[in-house]
């Protein structure tokens, strides 16, 4: 009965302090991740040679670096060029980067697998480059590239735990410090995994019903 | 940091091998298994899908292993839960593979007298891990990189030896910039490597794509 108590007054509330941090992380990274992926995706399809290379060499660069690596570069490298910045923006800045290399990938590919002649259609209607993808090429790509994105999204929900490491405390944090004051891992480390389970299907439940409400009719990915 | 690295490729390929045992007959069982079979499996998928590494490899050092009586130094603690949570992955690669395959050529070897279970090793197998060769080069990335978790531990690996140089010496920014180039060597060199095995065991005449 004892642990019961202690279940209640202490684990709940610290856990529920955690996930709130945890939420707080994942939102603005996903959001900000998927847009700049979408950008760069787009300039390393349709940019100049000089675009190109360039955001070529961010997404080798942060698609082949740890995210742990990447973290600690954020939190313990930056102040030596006279940058400080808090845990807590050093993770959200650390996943917006990394999940954006990742995304781009999935958006040039689907960007990439609209047909050329749709382009060159558009165009001799007058569209302008801008308009072609704003109108035309995104519309469609985006909507292939969800899937990938979505699981980018659900890698992103995993990491978040990465930033307990650079000391910002939450869900896993928060269970470290309680498992290491009560000595009870186990149960405290199973409650934390049920956690990101439930947020895990959750998350993966609401794109599901996104890529479903996204639907054009006649243009369907998979034909069932 | 060089020591680091041996030991970086140690958890990696330990994990890698554990996923291979592991993954193959998760993938049979997932595809020709009974229903019941198959639901344990998705559980089993779900669950190290769905939980974060740092908290699988804290509710096992912590939790399960010392509960079982079991006190396993870091280093293989972090192979094993990178190994089991590889498995979970590679099984779906190895899943979408055997599914690739057309359904006829089990159905010609079981005609010819074969049994089921050396149809699958003989007929599919050697062709289903062929054709997930550039899924496991994924994967190869994807558990390197991971690997560096396992510092949360006290692995002496890459990430926990720049860490523990950097702390004395204040160099943060140049010896993580360096650390991330061995990462980068680190994967370049087994997708290259995973690239030419590809070519090596590749079949004449039977093109994959």
């Amino acid at each position: 009965m004892n642990e019961w108590i202690y279940i209640q007054n202490a684990v709940v509330p610290a856990l529920w302090k955690g996930l709130v941090v945890s939420i707080e992380l994942i939102v603005p990274s996903a959001i900000m991740g998927l847009l700049l992926g979408i950008v760069v995706g787009t300039l390393r399809v349709y940019g100049s040679v000089f675009l190109r290379l360039l955001s070529d060499g961010y997404v080798v660069l942060f698609r082949g670096v740890p995210l742990l690596v990447q973290l600690f570069t954020w939190y313990f490298g930056l102040p030596h060029i006279g940058i400080f910045l808090s845990p807590f923006s050093a993770s959200v800045l650390g996943f917006t980067l990394c999940s954006a290399a990742y995304h781009s990938e999935y958006v040039r590919g689907a960007l990439l697998s609209i047909k050329r002649g749709q382009i060159m259609a558009a165009q001799s209607l007058g569209f302008s480059t801008l308009d072609t993808l704003r109108y035309i090429v995104l519309p469609q790509a985006i909507r292939r590239a969800l899937p990938g994105c979505g699981n980018e999204i659900i890698y992103l929900i995993k990491y978040s735990s990465l930033a307990y490491m650079i000391t910002c405390i939450e869900l896993t944090g928060q269970a470290k410090a309680l498992a290491s004051q009560s000595f009870k891992y186990l149960e405290i480390f199973l409650i934390v995994g049920f956690i990101y389970l439930v947020l895990v299907s959750i998350a993966s439940w609401l794109l599901n019903k996104l890529e479903n409400a996204l639907v054009i009719p006649g243009f369907e990915l998979y034909k069932s | 940091m060089v020591e680091g690295s041996i030991v970086t490729i140690g958890v990696v390929f330990g994990a890698m091998f554990l996923g291979l045992i592991l993954g193959v007959p998760i993938a049979i069982g997932q595809v020709y298994g009974k229903p019941f079979l198959r639901k344990i499996i998705a559980v089993y998928v779900w669950f190290f899908r769905g939980i974060p590494l740092l908290v699988l490899l804290f509710l096992f050092y912590f939790g399960f292993l010392p509960l079982l009586g079991l006190n396993l130094p870091a280093f293989t603690v972090a192979s094993i839960v990178l190994g089991l949570i590889s498995s979970a992955y590679q099984s779906q690669i190895f899943r979408g593979a055997i599914l690739s395959l057309p359904e006829g050529q089990l159905k010609a070897a079981r005609a010819l007298g074969m049994s089921d279970f050396s149809a699958i090793c003989n007929i599919i197998l050697p062709q289903a891990l062929r054709l997930s060769i550039p899924g496991w080069s994924n994967e190869y990335s994807i558990i390197l990189k991971d690997s560096a978790v396992t510092y949360a531990l006290g692995v002496p690996e890459i990430m926990a030896r720049t860490h523990f140089v950097a702390t004395r010496t204040y160099e943060h920014l140049i010896l993580y910039a360096t650390a991330g180039l061995l990462y980068l060597i680190l994967t370049f060199a087994g997708t290259k490597a995973l690239r030419i095995l590809e070519e090596k065991v590749r079949i004449p005449g039977y093109a994959t794509r």
